[in-house]
């Protein structure tokens, strides 16, 4: 590797070639301020918050775009600077609303921390604010164009990385918008929810759609029977989102947290992902047995089946069947737990507490009503938990460690790992394998298929016969495997696609910001949960043994079909 | 995109399919491909975007971005005619601004909008460059100078 020498505000740095002066100035641990920089995003250039001043250079130079060059003097603060920065922002500021007391994003905006950092007591600047109407129209995410700096990163970010372009640009100059195609709702358009844009705006023009007030509700109703339940990927990041350590576990903490909220049973989506894991593996040996379409692929992720309805209708019959563990607990809280509790369907509200914005369309889908009525009723992200923690008071730091209720909360280590890319794939191979095999398998851990490598591939033998699988995550990555199958290149038999960049601890309703540390610290600490588990192989989970043995009999049995298996729906690229 | 459900045989629009065959394959022939159309249909319809964005293989978003961009290309139907009233620095203080409001009066549209009938537009436009016949306008190619309020009428009457 090349390496090239410069001086930033008289300190020398060393880089490798082809970084850019701001990785330069990164490197020499100062901070300028950025907006339409996004470490995970293409540079653009555009907010020229990040403008520093370079010897010799004509004017003030962009640092997320400029290259690193040998010799080059770099000064980050002087007065022509300061003062550049400044305007620029001011600028911004004037046409931006000033209802921060209002807006989703008060106390974690990015633009209203640089308005403070960079002394901005006054905008001297006067004139028209952009007026448009908020876009509601999708069950998962709100935009509100009048907040929007045009920055760029969730066009970026929906366009490059999740390569779904439902964002772009429209018009020019005063007149230009971030808008869906033809101006329509997102709800209108080839939009999968996934929620990536809300965690890369730095402002509140784009959030999820908040449903925090309809729980509020509910669990004031005394007439209704509040259940929640909680994805793997939650506990690994609730903590973070009120101001913990990234990679913090806090099960205990939020399972205690949600009793306060006033939840009448604390349960967890760990169980019915062991549950997906009987179903899912017993689906993969009856398609490998009978001949059925192979690659089977992972049906876990809202945002990547609609994807999959939208840009590959002709690979629907190689999804899984298996509605995703947040369905399958839905379903399986209105009949069997109801009939346990003697309660009927229309009784119990089921909250799920979700990584994910795709998880609220998925909730709303008209074909996820198993039990008669709505299977969950209102899903919450990470974000909003946090929110409804706040606003009990729950000092959530210093709240005990609780268990989940039996039985809807009984899991094991391989429910955990659904929450980072590659954990399904592993979850289902340690069943697959014993049940294949009829041994105990001695190493658990399928380190191949783990990590932010974009696209994984492994091959397990069983009994002989070598199953070839590959995981995906984010769904540029997820293209890629999708083009292999297409084209009958890709010989696997088994594929996990995420649709979002490093699986579910990296969802659309995870804290913000992100970026590839932040997801790798949430990763290891869901393999530690993973670890710490008494139990880490589905099909040992004593609980989901005996849901089989009292209500459904056997996997893929008729009443596994009824309630846990779903089918899907091609939609227009357009 | 084969057909419709109309029952003709065929693509649904013929010219849009030649235009974007010549194109196949080239790299940069977005613009090009967006003038030919709008010159084939007089602008640039949804269905049009949809069909490009998918034979060039980009974003419908990119596409639509780029036709939203430039002042030349038209996302709503034009009128037969397009009238240009001259809006420059000449023009304006010898009466331009009265000229634009009588052709808006006869007409009953507002610049850039289109008469319900699709014979006119108004285009809105900075200067024609033809100051010495100020206040001057052009419909279509036509350039009519030295009008005055009362001459507008009779001028656009002639375009049918």
């Amino acid at each position: 590797m090349e390496y090239i020498t410069l001086t930033v505000d008289g300190q020398t740095v060393q880089v490798e070639k082809g970084k850019t002066v701001l990785d330069a100035i990164q490197a020499a641990g100062i901070k300028v301020p950025t907006l339409c920089y996004h470490p995970e995003l293409r540079p653009e250039g555009a907010c020229r918050l990040c403008v520093v001043e370079v010897k010799g250079a004509k004017t003030l130079v962009a640092s997320c775009v400029a290259p690193a060059a040998d010799g080059m003097e770099v000064k980050t603060n002087t007065p022509f600077v300061r003062e550049a920065r400044r305007t620029a922002l001011e600028l911004l500021l004037a046409n931006h609303p000033n209802d921060c007391l209002t807006c989703e994003r008060n106390g974690n905006c990015e633009l209203q921390t640089l308005a403070h950092d960079l002394g901005v007591r006054e905008v001297r600047y006067q004139g028209p604010k952009r007026s448009a109407a908020k876009d509601a129209s999708s069950p998962a995410i709100v935009r509100d164009p009048e907040k929007c700096i045009l920055c760029g990163r969730c066009v970026r970010m929906c366009g490059e990385v999740q390569e779904v372009a439902a964002l772009g640009y429209v018009g020019r100059g005063w007149d230009t918008m971030v808008l869906p195609l033809f101006d329509r709702g997102l709800a209108e358009v080839a939009c999968v929810n996934c929620g990536q844009c809300t965690t890369v705006c730095p402002t509140g023009a784009i959030t999820e759609k908040s449903y925090v007030d309809e729980v509020w509700d509910a669990l004031g109703d005394p007439n209704k029977h509040v259940i929640v339940q909680t994805a793997p990927a939650v506990r690994v990041s609730v903590a973070e989102a009120l101001g913990m350590p990234v990679g913090t576990i806090a099960t205990g903490k939020m399972v205690a947290g949600l009793r306060r909220l006033g939840f009448d049973r604390v349960f967890d989506t760990d169980f019915t992902a062991d549950l997906t894991i009987i179903e899912e593996g017993h689906e993969l040996l009856e398609r490998l047995n009978s001949g059925g379409t192979l690659p089977l692929i992972t049906s876990c992720s809202p945002g990547w089946i609609k994807f999959c309805e939208h840009f590959y209708p002709d690979l629907l019959p190689h999804l899984s069947t298996c509605k995703s563990p947040q369905q399958m607990f839905g379903a399986v809280a209105k009949t069997y737990y109801a009939e346990k509790m003697g309660l009927k369907p229309e009784d119990i509200y089921v909250v799920s507490i979700m990584p994910c914005t795709a998880k609220k369309f998925e909730a709303q889908r008209p074909e996820m009503t198993a039990s008669g009525v709505a299977d969950v009723d209102a899903v919450l992200t990470t974000r909003e938990l946090a929110r409804m923690f706040k606003e009990a008071g729950i000092d959530f730091a210093t709240l005990p460690d609780e268990e989940y209720d039996a039985p809807l909360g009984i899991s094991t280590g391989a429910g955990a790992i659904f929450g980072a890319t590659g954990g399904v794939m592993e979850a289902a191979l340690r069943t697959v394998y014993e049940v294949v095999t009829g041994e105990t398998l001695e190493n658990l851990d399928f380190t191949e298929v783990r990590g932010l490598e974009g696209v994984k591939e492994a091959s397990v033998d069983l009994n002989g016969k070598t199953v070839k699988v590959a995981v995906a995550h984010g769904l540029a990555n997820a293209k890629k495997v999708l083009e292999r199958i297409k084209a009958g290149e890709g010989d696997w038999q088994f594929v996990e696609i995420m649709c979002c960049p490093g699986g579910c601890i990296g969802g659309g309703g995870q804290p913000i910001p992100v970026d590839r540390e932040k997801r790798a610290a949430r990763i290891k600490a869901i393999y530690e949960v993973d670890a710490s588990m008494p139990m880490r192989k589905s099909h040992e989970n004593p609980a989901v043994v005996t849901l089989y043995q009292e209500f459904l009999g056997k996997p893929l049995s008729e009443k596994s079909h009824e309630l846990l298996h779903t089918h899907y729906t091609p939609r227009p690229r357009f | 995109m084969s057909g419709c459900a109309c029952g003709n045989s065929g693509p649904q629009y013929p010219e849009l399919e030649e235009i974007l065959a010549r194109y196949a394959g080239q790299r940069g022939a977005l613009i090009p491909v967006l003038q030919e159309v709008q010159a084939a249909y007089g602008y640039i319809f949804e269905d049009a975007i949809v069909r490009i964005a998918e034979a060039l293989g980009i974003p419908a978003t990119s596409v639509y971005g780029v036709a939203t961009f430039y002042a030349q290309f038209h996302l709503k139907p034009r009128g037969r005619h397009v009238v240009r009233v001259c809006q420059g620095t000449a023009c304006h203080v010898r009466g331009a601004a009265k000229i634009l409001a009588a052709v808006e009066k006869e007409l009953g549209i507002k610049p850039g909008e289109t008469t319900e009938d699709l014979r006119f537009t108004i285009e809105p436009v900075a200067c024609l460059g033809c100051c010495g016949l100020a206040p001057v306008m052009m419909v279509n190619d036509d350039t009519h100078g030295r009008l005055t309020p009362d001459k507008v009428a009779e001028i656009l009457a002639a375009y049918e």
